[in-house]
C-alpha cells in the first residue's frame, strides 16, 4: 500500500525529516540520515569561512541531488532576517521549498508568531513555499495557512529539549483544522515521542537533536524510522476505544 | 601595483583588497571559493548565479558569501 504524502506539489514516501546539525562529523551525519530513511534534510545557511574556504562541506557528504535540502532560518530573530536568509538559500540551491522559523528569544527558542506570520506573507508573495515552525496554537496555524504556509510545523516541546509532545490536544486540533500537511517540529526525545505525533494524525515529524545527541545516532535514526512508520500505521489502523475497566481477551464460555 | 588599482571591499565582515576590474566570480576564485557552490549578496541585494561572471566588483562593495551547513 502506498502511503505517500505531498507538500507543495512534491510527493514523499518517508514521513521523517531530519536535521543535519550537532553531529560529531559529516560521516556520522550521513550514516544517520541514510539509516533514518529520510528524503528531506534541513540545512542552515551560513557565511563561507573566507579564511579557510577549503574545509569539507556538507554537500560533499549528503548529496543535494539525492536528498531534498530544506533550508532553514535558524538563528533569525526577525522576519526580515529570515526572508533575507531564504533569498540567499534560494540562490544557493535554486528551489523555493524552505523552512521558516523566526525565533522570539534564545532561552526557549519559542517562535515569534507576529514576525513569523509577516515573513510567511512576504515569502509567499515572492514565490517561496514555506513550511513554517510555529506554536501549537490552532488559530495561529490557520492564520499561517491563510498567509501561504505550505505546511504547519508546530513544536511538540522546545527545540532541543527532548521533552516529547507536551500538548497532544492542541496538536490534534491543528491536524483536524489544517488543509496543508502538519508536522511536529521540535521536542521529540525518543522513538515513542515520534510515534505519538504520528498517532495523532500528523503527516510527519521533523527532528534533529533526538538523533544527533543519542549515544548511537545511527541506531536511533533506525528507531525513529520504525517509530514514525509504526505511529502512522496505528493511526491508519484506528486504535481501539479506551475503557476504564478490564475486558477479558479469552472467551468466558466453556470455562472448566 | 599602485593602490589606485585596488578596490576596498568587505567580504563576510572582513576587509579585502581586490584588483580593479575583477568580476565577482573572479574575486571568489581568488579567495579559493567555487562560485557554483555559494550564494552571493552584494550591498543587501542577491547577485544571480548566472551573472557572477559578468558583474564587476566596485569600490566599497559589501559582500555576503554563504553556503549550506548542518542545521536543524
Amino acid at each position: 500500500m502506498s502511503d505517500n504524502w505531498q507538500v507543495a506539489g512534491r510527493s514523499f514516501t518517508s514521513r521523517l525529516i531530519v536535521g543535519t546539525g550537532k553531529y560529531k562529523g559529516f560521516e556520522e551525519n550521513a550514516a544517520a540520515v541514510q539509516a533514518s530513511g529520510a528524503e528531506i534534510v534541513t540545512v542552515a545557511v551560513r557565511r563561507v569561512n573566507v579564511s579557510d574556504p577549503k574545509q569539507p562541506m556538507l554537500t560533499d557528504f549528503i548529496d543535494p541531488k539525492e536528498y531534498t535540502y530544506l533550508p532553514n532560518t535558524a538563528g533569525c530573530f526577525t522576519g526580515d532576517e529570515a526572508v533575507r536568509t531564504l533569498r540567499l538559500a534560494r540562490e544557493a540551491g535554486g528551489w523555493t521549498l524552505v523552512k521558516l522559523e523566526v525565533l522570539g528569544e534564545a532561552k526557549t527558542l519559542y517562535p515569534d508568531m507576529r514576525e513569523t506570520l509577516r515573513a510567511t506573507e512576504t515569502l509567499a508573495k515572492e514565490g517561496f513555499e514555506p513550511m513554517v515552525y510555529c506554536v501549537d496554537d490552532p488559530i495561529a496555524a490557520k492564520q499561517l495557512e491563510e498567509a501561504g504556509a505550505v505546511a504547519i510545523m508546530p513544536l511538540g516541546a522546545p527545540i532541543g529539549s527532548g521533552l516529547g509532545i507536551q500538548n497532544r490536544v492542541t496538536i490534534r486540533l491543528i491536524v483536524e483544522g489544517a488543509g496543508v500537511p502538519v508536522l511536529v517540529d521540535a521536542g521529540v526525545g525518543t522513538a515513542s515521542d515520534a510515534a505519538v505525533a504520528m498517532e495523532l494524525g500528523c503527516d510527519g515529524v521533523l527532528m534533529n537533536t533526538a538523533i544527533a545527541e543519542a549515544k548511537d545516532p545511527v541506531m536511533m535514526a533506525r528507531a525513529m524510522k520504525a517509530a514514525v512508520e509504526a505511529g502512522r500505521l496505528a493511526y491508519l489502523a484506528g486504535r481501539m476505544p479506551k475503557r476504564r475497566y478490564a475486558d477479558p481477551s479469552s472467551p468466558l464460555a466453556g470455562l472448566i | 601595483m599602485s593602490t589606485a588599482t585596488l578596490l576596498s571591499v568587505t567580504v563576510n565582515g572582513e576587509q579585502r583588497r581586490i584588483a580593479a576590474g575583477a568580476t565577482i566570480a573572479a574575486m571568489l576564485r581568488d579567495l579559493g571559493i567555487d562560485p557554483a557552490r555559494v550564494a552571493v549578496e552584494r550591498n543587501l541585494a542577491i547577485v544571480p548565479k548566472s551573472t557572477l561572471e559578468q558583474v564587476p566588483v566596485e569600490d566599497g562593495d559589501r559582500f555576503e558569501i554563504v553556503h549550506f551547513v548542518g542545521g536543524g
